[in-house]
């Protein structure tokens, strides 16, 4: 999973994992984040296996999902860590480099974004997560909604029940329902999508 | 209740390596815990904060590394349990006590928990905390995974009230920021009682002043203590082996580098080839445990980040057996198969053991690289760090550096450690010009402001936010001030520890564990040293930059200016906007402006973005935190702002 410093990576990613450990998987999540505020490009990966804990780095070439919070922290991830059966699930709203904000760099549009993820993914899902969140009155629940989308995908067993659960330990009872309302339009921007 | 004090015993859960190191000083009943925040280290002291009142714990962020060892140890020296925690260059300024304690020894359980930063993911350095054990002689443990972090750290405190001395347990990013499942332990119900004894005579390490004198019977003991210690780990669970009897290589690791290792051997399918020889209890070095298994193989790989200690510590053990192990091969950093800079990862070790295997391994998928090749886009944007959106220390550098330009004498800034750090990369206009350890741009300009006689006519300034001037930048100004150098030191006061994540410090009124306490005010104490002080809104360009200007020019002794302004993230500002902000796009001349796209080419806030189409800047309405500032640079006015109501 990645996106960008202040996105809301390294939350989103423990929500998931503790919904994974509910299930009884033993998960590892690896993550840097003394980065994260500072406009840096923030990943975090997750293993979930049966078994035993996994190293905090996926080795190269072996994601199975990328989720990206950010546009072209998808193609970014997929560089590294694709693969010939890889499901990316992104967010469509770019979050500019300072360097392109400069002029420096270049950032590609959404269509040479989308055609490069469905060339090199099994398959891929594009969501304007940020935008469904801003309609709910704050931008960072575009991380919330999109593992409401995920949960679409069927790759891995994730439920509303045990999202609701995790929440319920870690927010204020003013903050759960707007997060639980978050996921359900994440889940329904992909089922009408799928 | 939080999570952490769940009583529920052999209940699992996702825990991060600091939370899972927090429980496990909890789990073995620990009293008093201090330490400096410090990324990857600041999650250990935040936790037990959290829980202090429930637990009657005593918890306190310290002003600085070294501070928060002796009060640690003032609670071991009173029978209390201590835990003592903090990044690998805090213990470079704990050093001097620690080498002193490990003299005087300890009476409750000890521990000093390390976390270093291989790969320098969020520090300046990647140095290493490793050697302080074998230096200091104390009992060094590894964590190697996060059920570990938790038993270990429990276990670490009942090895320093066996041998009455202080524990150092070192974790790294990898292990004290990831997260993986931890079973719970008990949570013990104590009744302490603090009490210094200090009666008996000074030889008596139990009941007498704690002291490291005298030197040569205090040290004789603490080398008992290690002997003690390698009793102890020569049967230690945490030291594990998985593999065949007779492997053909032996890989001898500890912390992250198992994981690495045990994902490497079976991503390669090396299993019954390949064995892994996990130490917990990395020195003293257990010999006979080390005999038995460099026995097995001729041909040994160790695994371990940054510097070879394991590796150096293994070879002189292997010397000294050397009639009972035989000749050996060995891998690792020395003869160059493992790095010794940077980080580790799983595909480092494939190729390690690929290499010495003579197996052909391919990370990626030749076809699959072939399409990533073939698709269109051929770059994608690196992303520098810069200032958040909002961020105080984009518009205190913009101010300093235009007083700087304008005094034209080739003024420079001498940076310190905080996100203004940053002050060197663009989003701080390249303002700073040296780096170096906490407090130490007061310091070097206390050095440079002294230079004169040597002909040197260029301003010395030196910035520090409020946190690192309580942390080391005091005695550098005090010294400063006393020897008259001429420099203006710019206090970038956001109101916390804002880097890692908003911890009090000791200019703050309330502490760790929420208590209502005396602040100290950084502008009386610079008056009451001798020095100029002034204060400013850094958000006021104009005010500020005059100020700067005229601080400069005074060329008379040390000058202090203190830029306030709350951090953009600290809970009090974040999601309250101040002003609402937009473009006006009939008054943005865009590239036709003939001020070189101040706005987004050299001001280059995230909230302020340059519209390709439009040809115009235009704000990012998700990133904006309205701090208005932009407002004030635009040479057209062309950037508005309303406040909000």
């Amino acid at each position: 999973m990645g996106g960008v410093g202040g996105q809301g990576n390294v939350m989103a990613s423990r929500v998931l994992s503790n919904m994974l450990v509910r299930k009884g998987f033993q998960v590892t999540i690896g993550e840097t984040f003394g980065a994260s505020q500072r406009g840096g490009s923030v990943m975090s990966h997750i293993r979930v296996s049966t078994r035993s804990a996994w190293s905090p780095q996926i080795p190269k070439g072996r994601a199975d999902i990328v989720v990206a919070l950010e546009p072209i922290e998808a193609v970014r991830i997929l560089r590294n860590y694709g693969n010939s059966h890889v499901k990316v699930l992104a967010n469509t709203r770019p979050i500019y480099p300072v360097g392109v904000i400069s002029g420096e760099l270049d950032y590609p549009s959404l269509g040479e974004i989308e055609e490069f993820v469905n060339r090199v993914s099994l398959a891929s899902w594009f969501i304007d997560a940020t935008g469904e969140a801003m309609k709910l009155g704050n931008p960072v629940l575009a991380n919330i909604i999109m593992i409401g989308a995920l949960s679409r995908i069927e790759e891995l067993p994730l439920d509303r029940e045990d999202f609701s659960v995790v929440i319920g330990r870690s927010l204020p009872a003013g903050k759960q329902d707007l997060n639980l309302k978050a996921f359900d339009i994440g889940s329904s921007l992909l089922s009408s999508s799928c | 209740m939080s999570y952490l004090t769940d009583n529920r015993e052999g209940i699992e859960y996702l825990f991060m390596g600091n939370e899972a190191i927090a429980r496990g000083a909890l789990e073995a009943g620990v009293n008093v815990a201090s330490g400096y925040p410090g990324t990857p280290s600041s999650e250990i002291i935040e936790s037990l904060a959290k829980v202090a009142k429930e637990r009657n714990l005593y918890v306190e962020w310290s002003a600085n590394e070294k501070v928060a060892l002796e009060v640690a140890a003032a609670a071991s020296f009173s029978r209390l349990r201590s835990l003592c925690a903090m990044k690998q260059v805090g213990v470079n300024v704990a050093s001097d006590f620690l080498l002193h304690l490990g003299l005087s020894g300890t009476r409750g359980g000890m521990v000093l928990v390390t976390c270093d930063d291989p790969g320098a993911l969020s520090s300046t350095n990647e140095g290493p905390s490793r050697h302080y054990a074998r230096m200091f002689e104390i009992p060094l443990l590894e964590p190697g995974d996060f059920q570990e972090a938790k038993d270990m750290t429990k276990w670490a405190f009942e090895l320093s009230e066996e041998i009455r001395n202080v524990v150092m347990v070192r974790s790294v990013t990898r292990v004290s920021h990831a997260s993986g499942n931890v079973r719970l332990g008990a949570l013990p119900e104590m009744e302490v009682h603090a009490d210094f004894r200090y009666e008996a005579s000074a030889l008596n390490a139990n009941e007498g002043p704690a002291e490291s004198v005298p030197v040569g019977e205090k040290h004789r003991l603490q080398q008992e203590k290690l002997q003690k210690a390698i009793k102890l780990f020569e049967q230690s669970p945490f030291n594990t082996y998985q593999g065949p009897d007779k492997p053909e290589l032996l890989i001898i690791t500890s912390s992250a580098g198992n994981l690495y290792a045990r994902e490497a051997i079976s991503l390669v399918g090396v299993e019954d080839r390949v064995g892994l020889l996990k130490l917990g209890t990395t020195w003293p070095l257990p010999p006979t445990l080390l005999t038995k298994f460099l026995s097995k193989t001729d041909k040994i790989m160790i695994v371990e980040e940054v510097l070879p200690f394991l590796e150096n510590n293994v070879k002189i053990l292997a010397a000294e057996k050397a009639r009972d192990v035989g000749m050996k091969t060995f891998y690792g950093k020395n003869e160059g198969t493992i790095p010794t800079t940077g980080e580790l990862s799983p595909d480092i070790v494939v190729s390690a053991l690929c290499k010495i295997l003579k197996i052909d391994y391919r990370e990626m998928d030749h076809e699959y690289e072939k399409v990533l090749q073939v698709t269109t886009i051929s770059q994608v944007p690196e992303r520098a760090r810069t200032f958040c959106p909002g961020c105080p220390h984009r518009a205190s550098f913009w101010s300093i550096h235009n007083a700087l330009q304008m005094n034209n004498r080739r003024g420079f800034v001498c940076g310190d450690i905080g996100c203004y750090a940053m002050g060197r990369f663009s989003c701080g206009f390249n303002t700073t010009k040296t780096l170096h350890a906490m407090g130490s741009g007061a310091g070097l300009a206390s050095g440079f402001g002294k230079l004169a006689q040597f002909g040197m006519d260029q301003p010395v300034l030196a910035v520090c936010g409020d946190s690192t001037f309580f942390h080391a930048a005091l005695p550098a100004l005090v010294n400063a001030v006393h020897h008259n150098a001429d420099i203006t030191l710019v206090v970038l006061d956001n109101s916390g520890t804002a880097m890692t994540g908003f911890q009090p410090h000791p200019g703050l009124s309330i502490n760790a564990i929420g208590d209502d306490v005396p602040e100290i005010d950084i502008a009386e104490v610079c008056q009451a040293i001798g020095a100029t002080v002034e204060t400013r809104n850094p958000f006021d360009l104009e005010e500020t930059q005059a100020t700067l200007s005229q601080l400069i020019e005074s060329r008379q002794g040390v000058k202090v200016l203190i830029l306030r302004q709350e951090c953009a993230l600290s809970p009090d500002r974040r999601y309250t906007k101040q002003y609402d902000m937009q473009v006006n796009e009939s008054l943005c001349l865009g590239e036709e402006c003939g001020c070189n796209r101040l706005c987004t080419r050299i001001f280059q806030c995230p909230g302020l973005v340059w519209d390709k189409e439009k040809k115009k800047a235009r704000i990012d309405e998700v990133l904006c935190v309205g701090c208005g500032v932009c407002s004030l640079i635009c040479p057209a006015g062309a950037i508005e702002r309303k406040e909000v109501a």
